[in-house]
């Protein structure tokens, strides 16, 4: 397969950017868009030119590291996939492919194709976690939880922090990725004892990393590679305003 | 001189942890204020041992090379976590397990070590399940087993085939607990590039900003790796491509022991090679074949479509061979009789590399649904690289590199030699033997991580708490960066032709094929041949694009590489000292008439731990002898 | 980093936002029901008594306030919103987003603001003659008789026109922003969200030619 790549190139943080275009032959269907990307590059480095840069690491679409937007979709064509797990036979022989990194004032460009997504780091530390020391756990099954929520709470649980649903909404909204660690925690009774706090410290932290507001398009849950709802957003909105309607003054 | 002294304690073997713990000193909480730990290495170990110390109020610093600990390739970790938890009430005890691990690891691990893994395992399960991690449960809202290989009871706990995703993402949620109160201070996008000996004790590291390409020197007052195994160095493996050597490595070179470096896990279900540009093999998860059965045509090149050869025309090898465990033995037995069918001219698909793990049966009996349940992730994930759906069609499975056992040494106190210095999690070499058994890596990296390290480097901090704060102007620092900075500039400097990624190809293909599943002396010799000729060329002809001073990938990939060449050479060098079969180390020469892996107990029920002697000489080798005092020493049948 | 504007939370200007154009959908109900009566065909005595009624009754009087209230509340913060979420991501794609989403939601602010420009023209013809701000025109028989104005504005073929295309637009706005709000507020359901969307949309439907069917009427039907 050739194809015609448009991939954004971009030195740094404060430099500007712009699209380079590279003709790719005899790509293999069976490749990965990322090994394409391999194979692109070693073709660059032969020439003496810079590869472009982009982040990954394992390649089987669990860590979260890698994400594209290709052809304006994150994650590329299809859908419940990340880039690491798009192939080449989802594209048509020929065609043009726009590589662009993700875009959000939350989510800085560092390089060509990489991001830095440390904000999303900083909802986690606001409170994306049950504060529970080692040490202080009760058995296991001390407390039970039905198949059904747990399922549920699994669903939630699979964000992988990519940040596809920031790159896929109109309003670069980091809603999803915040809701769904909020309502993982919230189903359960190991979260729910402080769920008001930690829905609000979690808001609050996600409003000052200058992410957009929701508007309800769902383009997150559309583009999101885990396939995570958007009823978590709901379940999020149920929190946070219960937290404003009922938690005690401090 | 380099002295192994294990420091296992005396007494029965299940008091041994607890008589232990109490006679560890102590660092009183205003204490632990005065005192940095440093923690290399975020994934399930790193980040379990970084966030329960700065529990306990120790100042932590965390680093790792992703942009986030959530990364960090525990995540990647399919199967489970075992607990001896006897929740199914099958009669599984500590000791059960801890049996099943030395038996797995073929009597090539410490006893006392892996008592203790199985000991706090129960340990793991609840501090999971009180962070939320979420495991699956049954329709009475308990905690749901199942079964993995080697094994005759169901323990593992899991979470479908993400176990390891939401393992590791409960313990970055306990981490980002800790970093947001403080006591942990996270340094992200951070390559290890050495480690810093001041007094003869582990004070620091030197550390690349992989953004802008800046040298840093960290001081504290213990250094903890956590820093994983060294499988990429296949090149093709299960792992991720940002794994590598390099910390652990720059330990070894500064005087910590490596341990039986060529135990290494070829994992017998991953994804088979599809194309030439292939960087990466995707594992199926072990738990497929509590449901799967394994099989490959009767007749040689057999080329028909798995679903047109008829059930008599199929050989269900595993079963055949080993009708008291079937499918689900150990990883090791399962990779090498992959290997031996496909060598043999039975293999399946285009590259004849290739078997089937067939789930027809198991839908049949069990109906799509409860499949779906169970492994429904893994089939999607399946389907996306290949193309092809498994509940329609069996998959294509072979071996590719994953797990290695070995690793730094370390002692009871997962200290390695060089006073200060830790290894936890898979960068050490303790529980596993040569061979680990399925879902026990997430167990022991949380169980190394939560539990024990916490407890043990207490005892050594203890003297640490009139030390003040390390600088880092002292000239062991300045001597360290001054090397890195030499080794950038020397690997900058060739300016050659070749990519890192075609050398760690080449230097990949090298090692499965001389150092990989089986094993001989010539091929070892002949191996170590290539090895050093394909280094050479590295030296002469890497080209290293760009600038050291940016966000360079190659050259992050390049100096990765260069240690490859070394950890390559040593891995052929313990397989070629150790005249026997055990675990993931078969050697050709070692075998039973029926072609089993066989032990020599007499000479080498040891653990090979290895001393750097500088660069290429020949590593001295010193020997830990493995005693036996509460499992007796059987060949390990699975028949 | 841009600062919001005003120090409410994300989710809390959604809850406003959400609450507010509840009470402007109930609002649109009402409007709905008297408007309807303009096609009793008892030349507008029906008409003019529910006027009557809504402009004397005092509890319609503070209605009346907190309406005003919940269209300044959603008009402010749909223009925050939009300005907020442009600074959001201040570099945009160069290829545009192809990430499915339905059309209504996309357009949000752009039928909101034919909508608001449809308002203000529907403010100037009638609410402004009430207040007395335009002269009352000499076919209305005081400044609370809208039965004439409406009929002639409606027999002007151009103003039907604009009236229909407006509530159109209506319906396209109504058709996202009646699930939404539900979603927005936390009210979702596995069991009852799908039925909330199906509402939605023949509310959306039913607002929307409910208030079309009045100037066809007019245009086509009515005589004298």
């Amino acid at each position: 397969m050739d194809f015609t790549l448009k991939i954004w190139r971009q030195e740094n943080a404060s430099s500007k950017g712009s699209f380079k275009t590279y003709p790719l032959k005899d790509v293999s269907p069976e490749m990965s868009f990322l090994e394409m990307l391999d194979y692109l590059n070693n073709q660059l480095i032969s020439k003496g030119e810079e590869p472009v840069t982009f982040e990954h690491d394992c390649r089987e679409g669990i860590c979260g590291t890698c994400g594209l937007y290709i052809n304006g979709r994150p994650h590329g064509p299809a859908r419940n996939t990340t880039t690491c797990e798009l192939h080449m036979r989802e594209f048509k022989d020929g065609a043009t492919i726009v590589v662009e990194p993700w875009r959000a004032s939350a989510f800085p460009v560092i390089k060509d194709l990489a991001v830095d997504r440390s904000s999303f780091e900083r909802i986690m530390q606001a409170g994306g976690f049950v504060n529970v020391n080692v040490g202080t756990a009760p058995d296991a099954n001390a407390i039970p939880i039905g198949k059904l929520i747990a399922d549920k709470v699994f669903d939630a649980a699979t964000c992988i922090g990519c940040g596809a649903c920031v790159a896929a909404c109109k309003n670069s909204s980091a809603m999803l990725f915040a809701a769904a660690k909020i309502a993982q925690y919230a189903m359960i009774p190991q979260g729910q004892v402080e769920a008001k706090e930690r829905v609000d410290k979690m808001v609050k932290q996600m409003d000052a990393e200058g992410f957009g507001f929701c508007s309800n398009t769902y383009g997150c849950e559309f583009d999101c590679p885990k396939g995570i709802s958007v009823d978590f957003i709901a379940l999020m909105n149920r929190e946070f305003f219960s937290s404003k309607v009922c938690k005690h003054k401090e | 001189m380099l002295k192994l002294d294990s420091k296992i304690p005396e007494g029965p073997i299940a008091e041994k942890w607890s008589r232990y713990k109490t006679g560890l000193r102590l660092v009183n909480p205003a204490n632990k204020k005065k005192i940095d730990i440093i923690v290399v290495g975020t994934g399930l170990a790193g980040a379990g041992a970084a966030s329960a110390l700065g529990e306990l109020g120790y100042n932590v610093k965390a680093f790792c090379f992703q942009d986030s600990p959530r990364r960090a390739h525990s995540v990647a970790a399919q199967g489970g976590t075992n607990a001896a938890k006897n929740y199914k009430n099958d009669n599984d005890s500590i000791y059960r397990l801890f049996h099943d691990m030395i038996k797995g690891g073929d009597y090539r691990a410490r006893e006392a070590n892996v008592y203790r893994a199985a000991e706090v395992s129960n340990d793991v399960i609840d501090h999971f399940t009180a962070m939320g991690v979420p495991f699956a449960r049954d329709y009475g809202g308990s905690l749901d087993t199942r079964s993995f290989g080697g094994v005759q009871v169901s323990r593992t706990f899991y979470a479908k085939g993400q176990t390891g995703q939401q393992c590791l993402l409960g313990t970055y949620s306990s981490l980002s607990r800790q970093i947001g109160k403080g006591t942990v201070k996270m340094f992200p996008r951070r390559d290890m590039l050495d480690v810093v000996i001041v007094d003869g004790k582990a004070r620091g590291i030197i550390t690349r900003h992989l953004i802008t390409g800046e040298l840093e020197r960290h001081s504290a007052h213990a250094v903890v790796l956590a820093t994983g195994g060294y499988g990429t160095v296949f090149y093709l493996s299960t792992l991720g491509l940002g794994s590598n050597a390099s910390a652990a490595w720059s330990a070894y070179k500064k005087g910590a022991a490596f341990a039986n470096p060529s135990f290494i896990q070829i994992h017998p279900t991953s994804i088979p090679v599809l194309n030439d540009y292939q960087c990466k093999l995707t594992l199926m998860s072990e738990s497929l074949r509590n449901d799967g059965r394994v099989w490959v045509p009767k007749a040689k090149g057999d080329k028909r479509h798995p679903n047109e050869i008829p059930e008599e025309e199929r050989d269900y090898y595993l079963e055949r061979r080993y009708p008291a465990f079937g499918n689900l033995v150990p990883r090791d037995v399962a990779s090498r009789a992959a290997k031996e069918r496909c060598d043999a001219g039975y293999g399946a698909g285009e590259t004849g590399l290739s078997v089937y793990l067939d789930f027809k049966d198991a839908i049949a009996k069990q109906g799509k649904k409860a499949i779906q349940d169970k492994y429904g992730n893994l089939f999607e994930m399946y389907e996306k690289i290949t193309g092809i759906l498994p509940y329609n069609e069996p998959m294509r499975i072979y071996p590719a590199g994953h797990y290695t056992m070995g690793g730094l040494w370390v002692d009871y106190n997962l200290m390695t030699t060089i006073p200060g210095l830790y290894a936890i999690g898979e960068s050490n070499f303790s529980d596993h033997g040569a061979n680990r058994l399925g879902a026990s890596s997430l167990m022991q990296c949380s169980g190394d991580g939560y539990f024990i390290l916490p407890n043990t480097i207490s005892d050594y901090l203890a003297d640490d708490i009139r030390t003040g704060k390390i600088p880092t102007d002292l000239p062991a620092f300045e001597e360290a960066e001054k090397s890195v900075k030499e080794r950038i500039q020397r690997i900058k400097a060739v300016k050659g032709k070749q990519t890192a990624s075609s050398f760690h190809k080449r230097l990949g293909k090298i090692l499965w094929d001389h150092c990989g599943m089986r094993r001989d002396e010539k091929g070892l010799k002949e191996g170590m041949v290539l090895l050093d000729k394909l280094e050479e060329e590295f030296w002469s002809d890497i080209c290293i694009p760009g600038s050291e001073k940016d966000f360079n990938q190659e050259l992050e990939k390049a100096l990765k590489v260069a240690d490859f060449f070394e950890v390559g050479r040593l891995m052929c060098e313990d397989a070629l000292q150790r005249e026997e079969s055990c675990g993931a180390h078969f050697r050709e020469e070692h075998q039973t008439e029926t072609g089993e892996a066989k032990r020599d107990d007499a000479n080498f029920a040891y653990v090979a731990a290895w001393e750097y002697q500088g660069p290429k000489a020949k590593p001295k080798l010193h020997k830990e002898d493995l005693k036996f005092e509460f499992v007796e020493l059987k060949e390990r049948s699975y028949k | 980093m841009k600062k919001p504007i005003i120090n409410l939370s994300s989710l809390s200007q959604k809850y406003f936002m959400a609450l507010a154009g509840m009470f402007l959908m109930l609002f649109l109900v009402s409007h709905l029901i008297t408007n309807l009566l303009l096609l009793a065909g008892d030349g507008g005595t029906a008409f003019r008594n529910a006027v009557n009624f809504l402009t004397e009754n005092p509890v319609i009087k503070i209605t009346e306030y907190v309406l005003f209230a919940a269209f300044l509340v959603h008009i402010i913060l749909g223009v925050l919103l939009q300005i907020h979420n442009y600074y959001a991501r201040p570099v945009k794609y160069r290829t545009p987003l192809k990430t499915e989403t339905s059309a209504f939601s996309r357009y949000m602010f752009h039928t909101g603001v034919i909508i608001f420009i449809f308002l203000v023209i529907h403010l100037v013809n009638f609410f402004f003659i009430r207040l007395g701000i335009i002269p009352v025109p000499e076919y209305a028989a005081d400044r609370h008789d809208f039965y004439p104005i409406a009929v002639v504005l409606f027999q002007n073929p151009w103003y039907s026109l604009l009236y229909i295309v407006s509530f159109v637009f209506l319906g396209f706005h109504l058709k996202h922003a009646f699930q939404s709000a539900f979603q927005s507020l936390g009210l979702n359901h596995t069991k009852y969200t799908p039925a909330i969307k199906v509402i939605g949309t023949i509310y959306a439907i039913v607002i929307s030619v409910g208030f079309s069917v009045i100037p066809l009427y007019f245009l086509f039907f009515h005589t004298g």
